[in-house]
């Protein structure tokens, strides 16, 4: 994993999905406290570029480096 | 892409806000934490708050922090700096805080050429009481109170403060507007904020960082399209730069 | 040593010695020389100035210093005053201490140069919105609010309030022979902003005020038994007690020294405090009071609203009648409240309650 996911804080806005460079960004299937759908990474296609932390207004993403 | 570096929210803002969806206040206040933690300043810092949207940033904050008055922001910063010269002062605020109800003491404290930092997140409407008409809105723009769009005419011109502080104040020390529509702007807004903190830090004078930032909700976009709305429709009028820079003569 | 000082100057300058490092306003008649004093004063004891833009910055940038610890102090009059309600709202719910002067002046809207006492509602009541009160003293002499600047900074620190120094244009204005105070050592206050977070000030978002509401009620409760500061004279045995406060009360003073002097049984009760009001001088009147009688320079009468409620809680098997002899604006003559004393014991003058 190289990037770690406070799936709590996620607001669904979908803007790590859309920055993603490779595109490997997608919402899950269910529901985190406050309603919405957490985004997910897919460890095999992420490369842990960070542009995912750099976009989200809610800190939900850590590179873990 | 090699080896990736670790990065992670600063503690001092690692908490849930009440940000709306897509809002940029969230990746603007991680960024100034971000730059106070690479200027080591984390534990040498004052945040005189505004009120609207800014308010959230009073609960998310781990630091000190004092909600002003709406408008005040300016003035109560003021007041901190003069007693604590060493401490850095940054006010947080929206346009509506800091150019409608608070353009006297923005202003002001621009001409007096504090030693203070202010953010001005502008989303070109009154975010927090429904997506009111601003100084900032553009023409043509509907909010609730320009419900047919923004008549100029009668309402004055979309206000560029930046840009006054650079043309008009010769004593101040940085003026930029920064957004936060992608990684290169965010990233590019980031170095915008150090300089201002670190002008400050250099008892160089007044420095102020505007954001283009997006209201997904009172614009009525999702957070990908108020994004694109910033570039199509808000860079053009609000250029993102470097108006005035650390250090240099009036251009 | 007394020496002869314009009263603003000797107030400003008993600020200093108070410890007041910071000060922020905006001139207006006739406070403007506590401005101008400190203008020059302030960097000479490594303290702060700043003419501020407008009176609402002015007090705003009170609230920034005095977030961070230091004495701050602003002085204004009348309408300025006003709008610094706001701020002052702002300091009493965030339980910052600040000292505001206001040499009152006469008149509504942008109103008069004339000395005057219209605004003791405003001072009394808290002025600004929501649920607060200030400390309010009111000084008589120049000496007097010289002596009151350094227990007012500690008032305003002990309860974590504004305390408001409600003075007259008269008493900004004249000269009288002073003796300052000397100086005290100056430290910033415990619960200061200093950047490094070590007071945990709560969010706005996380307060209660039904819990601060408590703790409100409490502090309240303790200024009304503790703080109450006054001048009496004569009241044991009064037929009549007089209640004035400031300038006013010094002519009443005199006028009931004549007056006993002639055989009135007449007494007077002169709040330095109007808010907590002195309720204990209140306790201490004559039971067989036949009423009594305040001295205001309004038109209107409002500190006669306090002297009534306040004897009829201490005198509750009675009603005694309050007096309200007002005189608009300026200090009245001696001669003019004995007169009026006069009229008021032969039954031409009404009742106000």
């Amino acid at each position: 994993m190289k990037v770690e996911i406070n799936r709590a804080r996620c607001k669904e806005c979908g803007l790590c999905i859309h920055n993603c460079p490779k595109k490997c960004i997608s919402k899950s299937t269910e529901l985190n406290d406050a309603g919405y759908y957490p985004v997910q990474i897919d460890d095999e296609a992420c490369i842990g570029c960070g542009i995912c932390y750099t976009v989200c207004p809610d800190g939900v993403f850590h590179v873990l480096g | 892409m090699a080896a990736t570096r670790e990065r992670k929210v600063p503690a001092l803002v690692d908490k849930p806000m009440d940000f709306c969806p897509g809002c940029g206040h969230g990746i603007v206040s991680r960024l100034i934490m971000e730059a106070l933690e690479e200027l080591d300043q984390l534990d040498n810092i004052i945040f005189p708050i505004g009120v609207g949207c800014s308010s959230n940033l009073g609960a998310g904050l781990e630091c000190d922090r004092l909600h002003c008055c709406h408008g005040r922001a300016g003035a109560v910063a003021t007041g901190m700096k003069r007693v604590s010269p060493d401490t850095l002062v940054v006010s947080y605020q929206g346009d509506g805080d800091a150019y409608n109800i608070g353009i006297a003491e923005t202003f002001n404290a621009a001409y007096r050429n504090e030693n203070i930092t202010v953010i001005v997140i502008n989303n070109t409407n009154f975010g927090m009481t429904g997506g009111q008409m601003s100084l900032t809105t553009m023409e043509g723009q509907k909010t609730s109170t320009s419900i047919y769009g923004r008549d100029c005419s009668v309402t004055g011109y979309p206000i560029r403060f930046p840009e006054i502080v650079a043309r008009e104040f010769p004593g101040a020390a940085y003026a930029a507007r920064g957004t936060v529509t992608n990684p290169a702007n965010i990233n590019k807004l980031k170095g915008y904020i150090k300089n201002a903190l670190q002008a400050q830090l250099n008892h160089e004078g007044y420095s102020i960082v505007e954001v283009l930032s997006p209201c997904p909700i009172n614009w009525g976009l999702t957070p990908v399209k108020a994004m694109e709305r910033i570039e199509k429709e808000l860079i053009p009028y609000y250029p993102i730069g470097e108006f005035k820079k650390r250090g240099e003569e009036q251009k | 040593m007394a020496e002869m000082m314009k009263g603003n100057e000797a107030i400003a300058e008993a600020a200093v010695r108070a410890g007041a490092r910071f000060y922020a306003g905006y001139p207006i008649t006739p406070s403007s020389e506590i401005m101008e004093y400190l203008s020059w004063r302030m960097a000479e004891v490594g303290g702060s100035f700043v003419q501020a833009e407008s009176e609402l910055a002015g007090i705003n940038m009170v609230i920034g210093a005095s977030a961070c610890g230091v004495r701050a102090l602003t002085a204004s009059s009348g309408p300025g005053i006003s709008l610094k309600q706001e701020g002052i709202s702002t300091l009493c719910d965030e339980g910052l201490p600040a000292v505001v002067i206001t040499q009152v002046r006469y008149g509504n809207g942008l109103g008069t140069l004339f000395t005057a006492q219209c605004d003791y509602n405003r001072e009394t009541r808290g002025g600004g919105q929501g649920d607060y009160r200030c400390i309010v003293l009111c000084p008589s002499s120049v000496q007097e609010f010289v002596d009151l600047m350094l227990p007012a900074y500690e008032l305003s620190e002990k309860y974590r309030i504004v305390v408001v120094m409600m003075g007259e244009g008269t008493l900004g204005q004249m000269m009288e022979p002073v003796t300052l105070p000397d100086f005290v050592e100056t430290k910033r206050t415990p619960w200061a902003l200093t950047g490094k977070y070590d007071y945990k000030k709560i969010g706005i978002f996380e307060r209660d005020s039904r819990k601060e509401a408590v703790e409100l009620r409490e502090k309240y409760a303790a200024i009304k038994e503790n703080e109450q500061r006054w001048f009496d004279e004569g009241v044991e045995d009064a037929d009549y007690v007089f209640v004035a406060y400031g300038v006013p009360g010094r002519a009443t003073l005199g006028a009931i020294r004549e007056l006993r002097a002639e055989g009135e049984k007449v007494g007077l009760i002169r709040p330095i405090t109007a808010w907590p009001f002195p309720e204990k001088a209140f306790a201490k009147i004559n039971p067989a009071c036949k009423g009594v009688i305040t001295v205001e320079e309004n038109a209107t009468g409002q500190l006669v609203d306090d002297a009534a409620l306040y004897i009829k809680k201490t005198h509750k098997d009675r009603n005694i009648p309050a007096y309200a002899l007002t005189y608009v604006y300026n200090t009245p003559p001696i001669r003019s409240i004995k007169a009026d004393y006069h009229r008021i014991k032969n039954g031409e003058v009404k009742e106000v309650y």
